[in-house]
């Protein structure tokens, strides 16, 4: 008798389902998945029977070709599982065995249902085996695309929040650069600073660089672009937050930002307010004391 | 002269920049460079390591403390197999650039370092060293 795993494996799995689905819940139990209260019991009971019910199907129909048409449902429902553990925040270990964790009430099913024969049981957990891995992999992939996008839509918050551009008074407003000044972020960057040049009917723009960590060439170029930019439109640029150590490296260098510049922000307020006709004075101390 | 810590760190992207000048950053501060010659290294690392990704079509950065008696250095060795560089005269001129940027790229880095050595064959790619010592 010539023994197909792929036979002895679905034959177990539909006949032996509701002990499978024991042990396994079992398993999942044990291990790290519910400990950390991330997820109910029940829910993840509520999954494993879901994915089961359809493991048993997709075997029936399709065999062991866990990237065939057969197995589209069971590929969308631990995909589906596999991106919310990853916005839920389980370890990929966690994740991955989810899946892997089935592997042992499966082969201990295989084992009691095949008794003396240990080729069944040798074919079976082949099988088993062979099949559970590939879905423990592409569950994985899930797992790791969804923190891909988890990652990138952070990065996209991380460059809309770091350039905000401020109005510090009539017609003056302030940009604090935060950061790496790449190709990218200077597209937002100057984007914004010039709307806001329209918007806000400035005269005079403050670019402060005092979050920047380090003033290269590309940074000096992307400054002067955008320095440049917002002349075309009409407003002055002060480039403010240059520390010494800045001011050295970039005479090094050799750049030359041909603007205006200053130490802090203040000293660049300073001069804006100078530029635009105002002066900031004490107030007299009252000649009537607080009593 | 001794190199008591070497380490390589690839240059392919954008954000492979961005590591190797924290990671110049580190090893500056970790054999005790001033606040002025961290920025002046890093600074020179930034655009050697934008020139290797840029011009080179990516290669990687060799990092190397060495020390020469009691004084510590920090020594950097970009490496690619790009098209390298035909003149090499020219390239260093300020103001002069092959792409868009502003030509003060190796100039500036030679500036910022305390020893600066260029070898680049056409056709077989560039390698740049440069050294800060405290």
């Amino acid at each position: 008798m010539t023994m197909d795993g792929t036979e002895v494996l679905t034959r177990t799995v539909t006949e032996d389902e509701a002990t499978i689905l024991d042990g396994w819940t079992g398993a999942l139990r044990e291990s790290a998945s519910l400990q950390g209260g991330r997820i109910r019991e029940a829910e993840l009971q509520t999954q494993a029977k879901a994915v089961l019910g359809q493991f048993r199907d997709a075997l029936v129909a399709g065999g062991l070709d866990a990237d065939g048409e057969s197995y589209a449902p069971l590929r969308e429902t631990l995909a589906d599982i596999s991106r919310s553990r990853a916005i839920q925040g389980f370890t990929p270990t966690d994740t991955a065995n989810f899946v892997f964790s089935l592997k042992e009430p499966v082969f201990e099913a295989l084992r009691l249902k095949s008794g003396a024969d240990a080729s069944a049981q040798a074919a079976g957990m082949w099988a088993g085996g062979k099949v559970i891995d590939r879905l423990g992999l592409q569950t994985m992939e899930v797992f790791l695309a969804s923190r891909e996008e988890v990652i990138g839509r952070q990065g996209q918050e991380i460059a809309e929040l770091s350039t905000p551009v401020v109005r510090l008074w009539d017609g003056i407003l302030a940009l604090p650069l935060i950061g790496t000044l790449d190709s990218a972020r200077t597209g937002v960057v100057m984007e914004n600073l010039l709307q806001a040049i329209v918007d806000e009917e400035a005269e005079i723009a403050i670019i402060d660089i005092t979050g920047v960590p380090t003033v290269d060439t590309l940074v000096a170029q992307h400054l002067l672009k955008t320095v440049a930019a917002a002349r075309l439109m009409g407003a002055d640029c002060i480039v403010s937050g240059i520390r010494p150590q800045i001011a050295q490296t970039m005479v090094h260098l050799g750049v030359e930002l041909n603007v205006v510049s200053k130490a802090t922000l203040a000293d660049a307020f300073a001069v804006a307010l100078r530029r635009t006709g105002r002066k900031v004075v004490r107030q007299q101390v009252p000649t009537e004391g607080r009593g | 002269m001794t190199i008591t810590k070497a380490e390589t760190l690839p240059i392919r992207s954008g954000d492979d920049v961005v590591r190797v000048r924290q990671r110049v950053r580190a090893l500056a501060i970790e054999i005790g460079l001033g606040l002025v010659d961290q920025t002046k290294i890093v600074t020179a690392a930034s655009e050697l390591a934008r020139n290797t990704l840029d011009y080179g079509g990516g290669g990687d950065v060799r990092t190397e403390i060495v020390q020469a008696g009691t004084r510590k250095g920090l020594r950097l060795i970009f490496e690619d197999q790009g098209p390298g560089i035909a003149d090499i005269e020219q390239a260093m001129t300020d103001h002069y650039t092959s792409g868009g940027g502003l030509g003060l790229g190796l100039g500036g880095a030679k500036r910022l370092s305390n020893e600066f050595h260029i070898e680049s064959t056409p056709g077989a790619g560039t390698r740049v060293t440069i050294a800060r010592w405290k």
